[in-house]
């Protein structure tokens, strides 16, 4: 390969760029770490090669899933991306388009994230794949990320079924040189054949069709491109080695420098669900010893199913929780082949917890909602303000949405008490949109008494600034229809509904002290609290107000502001005993002013007043 | 450029630094020579203000992290990241930490200091802080000193991928060479 054709990518890049050389018509997603940059790299090669695709950012992920399935019902290549959890929302549609199909060629990325390193939960999609009967392959890297999307794409129409590529985080965001191929030009005709039985299948025919979903699964796991390979084909010895995904990466790397490549026989799993069936055979009749590193739950292992041959996750020969970096890797695999490795783990500080950005518009909501709600409940959701959590501002976060239906849970928990507490919700506006208005119309209905603060920054701030229904431009920057958050609440059914920016802290207060006093006894009252994101309007250009602050010598180093306000722009200096103090770090800080309301002794001041 | 060459550097900072944008330069340089490269970034809610640690490798890897005591070299933009990050370092390594006094590693090893936070307010680009701590690693590859340090690019390399990057962005150009001649003077120094 020529030198100037390699591009240092992305895996996320490589992934995009594979579904656009094999001729993807219909890309959607919605954005979660780690999955988020595989659109956007889509909708960058369809401006740059002038495609005509359709790329969007569905509301959600169930949505997106629909979106591109329907696409390959009428013949065209599709594909949905989502990060793991995001699959839960989409599993709906999953198990149901398993059953019915595919006619195009249907590719679902769903990326799992085992440490974690950005999710709620570890889970393994892998095994989603397995419940739903899909196949699923497993990248080790970028480039073999690239790869698969025309391996599932061939896959996908040969048997006519959904497939799955699973990436990890460390293929999502590793970046690699990789050689570009060519962009089909040839289009393809699309037509929905109406199949009313098939499309539209009834109880009685879903079971026909679940007898040729085993009959496709079965012939699958004979599917020879996509069979096990024997990387060190030389090696022979009663034990082997079988791994899948960027596991099998550090195993290959760890077995040359013990130097055992050589010695013991190493399996790389391509498609982890079905297992080859000659695969299984083989392995259980050639080897006494099988050792198998996946992450994060085993399921190529349950598919071997010999519990006195096979060593992994169910034997207790490799751990189940948390990521399986390549130090622990070393260390299973001298365990396995019985060497002394001298492995060294290392017990490090935990570095720097990951806070709000200096002027962050969240920042100064949660201090509005302690100050208005100071021994509420406070119910938050996913996104950036789940850092509230460091202001104390956030007592619970369990998905998508929760915010709301967790704050009508605990409205009727406590409602035959004689005290009730205030309960204050936190969602941002892409959740919001996502999986917030069904909870939020259930209240309305419930009479939840609560106060909801939609945290409206104008874009999905913690995956990279994607846009939300109200922005306006969609993936490839082309114009949208807006929604406009006040009316969908008011259409809700909400009666107290007000709009404020939260930098003026002091109305902000009180506005949202009336709101409660509202929800204590005539329901829901909800405050759009509206201000752009810092990140976003930085890479706009814009800034708004400036308000350039100093510390005064009213300053006692009483720590008030580092524990309640926790702007990482305050350094606080306890160097000193007899001159505790704080300063402000100039490159951080973005000259909000929010802090001018926040020091109980007033020290801090605008600059030159 | 030989084939076999095979490095491993571990670059460590918080967000904002410009961890990931010198890993980029890095790859950049690899790639213009023609040597395989392989990075691993930190995204997502760890990048709000967390640590951020990226791997790079060049040369013949299939995995894209590396192991305690296997890298190279390390890069440390925030000196507090040395507790966390040191032991990365194999026997023999080289670091490079952004602090006014060199730190200890280990018994036996001592990441060399730039003040790169004050070097950045000095040239009035105090974002530039990350070029600056690679200016002075390249530095110290080029050199016939005994503390030179063993790298598969030069600072000539950086500045041509300074120059591709920035192609239409003189401003940014400029500030960017600055930063890094910066860094590599305060070597001299």
């Amino acid at each position: 390969m020529s030198k100037s054709k390699r591009k240092l990518l992305l895996g996320n890049e490589a992934i995009a760029r594979g579904l656009i050389e094999n001729g993807c018509s219909i890309a959607t997603s919605y954005p979660g770490t780690p999955a988020s940059e595989i659109l956007a790299a889509v909708a960058f090669f369809q401006n740059q090669e002038s495609l005509s695709m359709h790329t969007q950012w569905a509301i959600n992920e169930k949505v997106a899933f629909e979106v591109a399935y329907a696409g390959c019902q009428t013949g065209l290549r599709a594909a949905v991306s989502m990060k793991q959890v995001g699959l839960n929302v989409a599993s709906d549609p999953l198990m149901s388009a398993a059953y019915l199909g595919t006619k195009g060629g249907f590719v679902l990325i769903s990326a799992d994230d085992p440490g974690p390193h950005s999710s709620q939960t570890e889970q393994d999609s892998r095994l989603m794949a397995m419940f739903a009967k899909i196949p699923v392959l497993d990248p080790d890297s970028p480039r073999q990320a690239k790869e698969m999307m025309g391996m599932a794409y061939d896959l996908s129409e040969a048997h006519q079924i959904p497939v799955m590529v699973r990436p990890t985080t460390r293929v999502c965001h590793s970046r690699q040189d990789i050689a570009l191929g060519a962009i089909p030009k040839n289009k393809r005709v699309v037509q929905f054949e109406k199949n009313p039985a098939r499309w539209a299948a009834t109880p009685k025919f879903r079971l026909q069709l679940h007898g040729e979903l085993e009959e496709k699964l079965a012939a699958i796991a004979r599917y020879r491109p996509t069979a096990p390979k024997k990387l060190n084909p030389g090696a022979r010895s009663k034990q082997a080695i079988i791994a899948s995904g960027v596991v099998a990466a550090h195993t290959k790397d760890i077995l040359k420098e013990l130097k055992i490549w050589s010695k013991i026989p190493f399996y790389q799993v391509m498609q982890p669900f079905p297992l080859h069936t000659r695969f299984i055979n083989q392995m259980i009749e050639t080897y006494e010893d099988i050792l198998v590193i996946e992450e994060t739950m085993g399921v190529i292992e349950m598919q071997l199913a010999d519990r006195y041959r096979v060593k992994g996750k169910n034997s207790g020969a490799v751990p189940r929780v948390g990521e399986l970096g390549p130090e622990k890797i070393q260390k299973i695999v001298s365990d396995f082949a019985g060497l002394k490795s001298k492995v060294f783990s290392i017990k490090s500080p935990p570095g720097r917890r990951p806070t709000l950005c200096p002027g962050c518009p969240h920042r100064a909501s949660f201090f509005a909602i302690k100050k208005a709600a100071p021994r509420g409940i406070y119910t938050s959701d996913i996104g950036c303000y789940t850092l509230g959590l460091n202001m104390g501002a956030v007592d619970t976060v369990l998905c998508m949405g929760a915010a709301i239906s967790q704050a009508s849970g605990f409205y009727h928990a406590y409602k035959n008490e004689k005290k009730r507490p205030d309960i204050v919700a936190t969602i941002g506006d892409s959740t919001f949109f996502h999986a917030g208005v069904p909870a939020l119309i259930d209240a309305v209905v419930q009479k939840v008494g609560f106060v909801l603060v939609i945290l409206d920054n104008r874009t999905t701030a913690m995956t990279g600034n994607q846009p939300t229904p109200a922005t306006g431009h969609g993936a490839c920057g082309e114009e949208t229809e807006t929604v406009d958050i006040h009316s969908l609440v008011e259409g809700c059914g909400v009666k107290f509904l007000r709009e404020a920016n939260p930098y003026e802290v002091k109305d902000f207060i009180a506005l949202l002290k009336e709101a409660v006093q509202y929800s204590r006894k005539n329901g829901p009252a909800v405050v759009i609290s509206k201000y752009p994101c810092v990140l976003h309007r930085a890479r706009q250009g814009g800034s708004g107000e400036i308000i350039p602050i100093e510390v005064s010598d009213d300053c006692d180093g009483c720590g008030y502001c580092i524990k309640h306000f926790e702007c990482p722009a305050l350094i606080y200096h306890d160097e000193d005993k007899d001159d505790k103090h704080v300063t402000i770090d100039s490159i951080l800080c973005t000259e909000c002013g929010v802090c001018l309301n926040v020091c109980p002794k007033g020290a801090f001041v605008e600059k030159g007043k | 450029m030989s084939k076999t060459i095979k490095q491993q550097i571990l670059i460590s900072g918080v967000g904002g630094q410009g961890v990931l944008f010198i890993t980029s330069l890095l790859a950049e340089a690899a790639i213009s020579k023609g040597l395989p490269v392989f990075t691993s970034e930190t995204h997502g809610m760890a990048q709000r203000g967390g640590t951020v640690v990226s791997h790079f490798k060049v040369g013949d890897f299939s995995s894209p992290l590396i192991r305690p005591f296997q890298a190279d070299g390390l890069l440390v933009l925030k000196d507090e990241n040395i507790a966390q990050h040191g032991s990365f370092l194999k026997p023999g390594g080289w670091a490079v930490v952004n602090s006014s006094n060199d730190m200890t590693i280990n018994k036996k090893m001592v990441a060399s200091a730039v003040d790169a936070d004050r070097l950045a307010q000095e040239i009035k680009n105090p974002k530039s802080l990350n070029l600056i701590v690679l200016g002075l690693a390249l530095a110290r590859a080029s050199q016939k000193k005994p503390d030179r340090i063993n790298l598969f690019c030069s600072l000539a390399d950086v500045k041509k991928v300074l120059k591709k990057r920035f192609a239409s962005r003189k401003k940014l150009l400029d500030a960017s060479l600055l930063a890094l001649q910066a860094g590599s003077q305060a070597y001299k120094k």
